[in-house]
């Protein structure tokens, strides 16, 4: 081989390689779940809807599965969008409703029946107030969980009256859990997640939804 | 050419042993190597010892919070102090060897052959086993004292603790979090750990989902916690402060997240803490499945009977029916 035919194979090859690099860091970085800002239109306190579907429309979620899910009611568009990523502004008191649109399904551990870390102690299911909920063995109560582990916040969500497969759903009926916290001082990235193994399909429902971001968990952005 | 006597050229007699192998390390006229790198090498690493045992030893992980966590210290101080030397002696050596050996303007000889030399094989064969088999008895002992080290011991432990019956903490592991339950203060279940100082303590590691593992790092605690497994380990708390609890099993998408704190206690804020959790987890304990040592994770023993009671056909208490995939 020639040498200018010998260059011009290692500049072609170190652009491949250098392109496939940007390419799977561009990807990683822009090709997630959106973020829902809350802490633009912020006044005091915050309000967060979120609603949970067993499973989803297929044009809500192109280009993905549409595996058991939960969505998050955008402040500015009021349009339901497809992810569990969502800013908060820091110390400052938020009212989360979710509309549950999901059936039931037990907890693997009791514990997660239990309300803590919110504001007054208590979630409500409707208009009853709930601090510990038998998710486990009784009746069915519970369809999936609300919990940001690093904060000791954990909810129960009241199971719906019936299952909606083609997410985002409106007009059908569901059951409303509403609770309140307080958001911390120190800005930075909070995990919450779903504790019912709720991947259906997967073994023992660990997998699917359960492993990727903007299903069944995520992350909540406190910024100052 | 050979020489008269009939020794070749290069020195080596006609036999083919090496000229000197028998011979002195150092040639007549070359000053003593020996002395001199012993010389050279003793203060490096008896100062490197006396820094590792005095003045790094007592910062050395995992600390000293707990008998296994004091015990790991230790090992690592000790085998510190045993490699120092020798890692002392392979940097002396190359440093003498880089300026009195190095290639001299003008000098094309080789250096004298020292193959075959029984004294220096025989040393360093001699101190090399040494060390060696030392620390492997010194490390088999150290994995069982005491009471296991901190390590999971499987189901039947071998090496416990003695002196009375042990504070039982159940550590479940499940994606992503370790809850723990106490049986001998009514089998409540709470996201804190909390221990008595000066207690030994029994750690039965269990998992509800996937494999993690339960790493106390300042306890010197580790063990892996398997669904439908218990595993013991034992550690006893000598001081009291923070534990830094971590998964050290990758276990999916938020592993790094599972974490926790807890907290060494005195034994009075301790049994205040227990009989309170007690009381006020009281509502929860009641619903919790019955205290045991692993629980099915694919189970739910009145699923059943409540799906039943819902009309429901359901999985026939299991978590998903037989046409999910199950635990192999």
């Amino acid at each position: 081989m020639s040498l200018p035919a010998r260059v011009t194979t290692l500049i072609v090859a170190v652009l491949a390689v250098v392109g496939g690099v940007i390419f799977v860091v561009a990807h990683y970085l822009l090709g997630g779940p959106p973020t829902v800002d809350f802490a633009a239109a912020s006044s005091g306190q915050v309000n967060v809807t979120m609603q949970t579907d067993a499973s989803s429309d297929p044009a809500a979620v192109p280009d993905h599965p549409t595996w058991v899910s939960y969505f998050i009611k955008s402040p500015a568009s009021g349009s339901w969008v497809h992810t569990t990523l969502f800013q908060v502004p820091a110390h400052t008191r938020v009212n989360v409703t979710i509309l549950g649109y999901d059936g039931s399904t037990p907890v693997r551990n009791q514990i997660w029946g239990q309300v803590t870390g919110v504001t007054g102690g208590v979630a409500h299911f409707g208009s009853k107030a709930v601090q510990t909920v038998n998710g486990w063995n009784g009746p069915y109560l519970i369809q999936h969980t609300f919990a940001i582990p690093s904060l000791n916040i954990s909810v129960p969500v009241e199971a719906g009256p019936a299952s909606c497969t083609n997410g985002p759903c409106t007009g059908k009926d569901h059951s409303t859990t509403t609770f309140s916290f307080v958001t911390p001082a120190q800005p930075g990235a909070y995990r919450w997640q779903c504790f019912v193994p709720c991947g259906l399909d997967f073994l023992d429902g660990n997998g699917g939804p359960m492993q990727t971001i903007g299903y069944m968990s995520g992350n909540m952005q406190v910024v100052s | 050419m050979p020489a008269a006597d009939g020794t070749p050229a290069d020195g080596t007699p006609a036999d083919g042993t090496p000229a000197d192998a028998t011979a002195p390390a150092s040639a007549p006229g070359e000053p003593n190597h020996g002395l001199r790198l012993l010389l050279l090498w003793l203060p490096v690493a008896l100062v490197a010892d006396l820094l590792i045992w005095f003045v790094w030893g007592p910062h050395l992980p995992p600390g000293d919070l707990s008998s296994s966590a004091a015990s790991q210290q230790s090992d690592i101080k000790i085998m510190s102090v045993m490699a120092a030397p020798v890692m002392a002696f392979v940097l002396v050596y190359a440093a003498y060897a880089l300026v009195v050996w190095r290639h001299r303007e003008g000098d094309d000889e080789d250096g004298p052959p020292i193959h075959g030399n029984t004294r220096i094989s025989a040393t360093w064969i001699g101190v090399t086993s040494v060390i060696v088999l030392s620390l492997a008895v010194f490390g088999t002992v150290e994995l069982a004292v005491p009471a296991g080290a901190g390590a999971g011991e499987g189901n039947t432990p071998i090496w416990k603790p003695g002196g009375g019956t042990p504070l039982q903490v159940q550590v479940i592991g499940q994606q992503w979090r370790f809850t723990y339950r106490y049986p001998q203060f009514g089998g409540f279940e709470t996201t804190s750990l909390m221990l008595p100082v000066g207690e030994n303590v029994q750690f039965n590691v269990t998992s509800l989902d996937v494999i993690h593992s339960f790493w106390a790092y300042q306890l010197g605690v580790k063990a892996d916690a398997n669904p439908g497994v218990n595993n013991v380990a034992y550690t006893k708390p000598e001081h009291t402060g923070q534990v830094q609890v971590r998964c050290a099993e990758l276990c999916g998408l938020w592993h790094a997240d599972m974490d926790n704190l807890g907290q060494v206690v005195s034994v009075s804020a301790f049994n205040a803490w227990a009989a309170s959790s007690r009381t006020q987890l009281a509502a929860l304990t009641k619903e919790l499945p019955p205290y045991e040592l692993t629980y099915d994770p694919n189970s739910v023993v009145q699923l059943g009977k409540a799906f039943h009671q819902a009309g429901l056909s359901g999985a026939g208490g299991s978590y998903y029916g037989p046409q999910y995939p199950v635990q192999p």
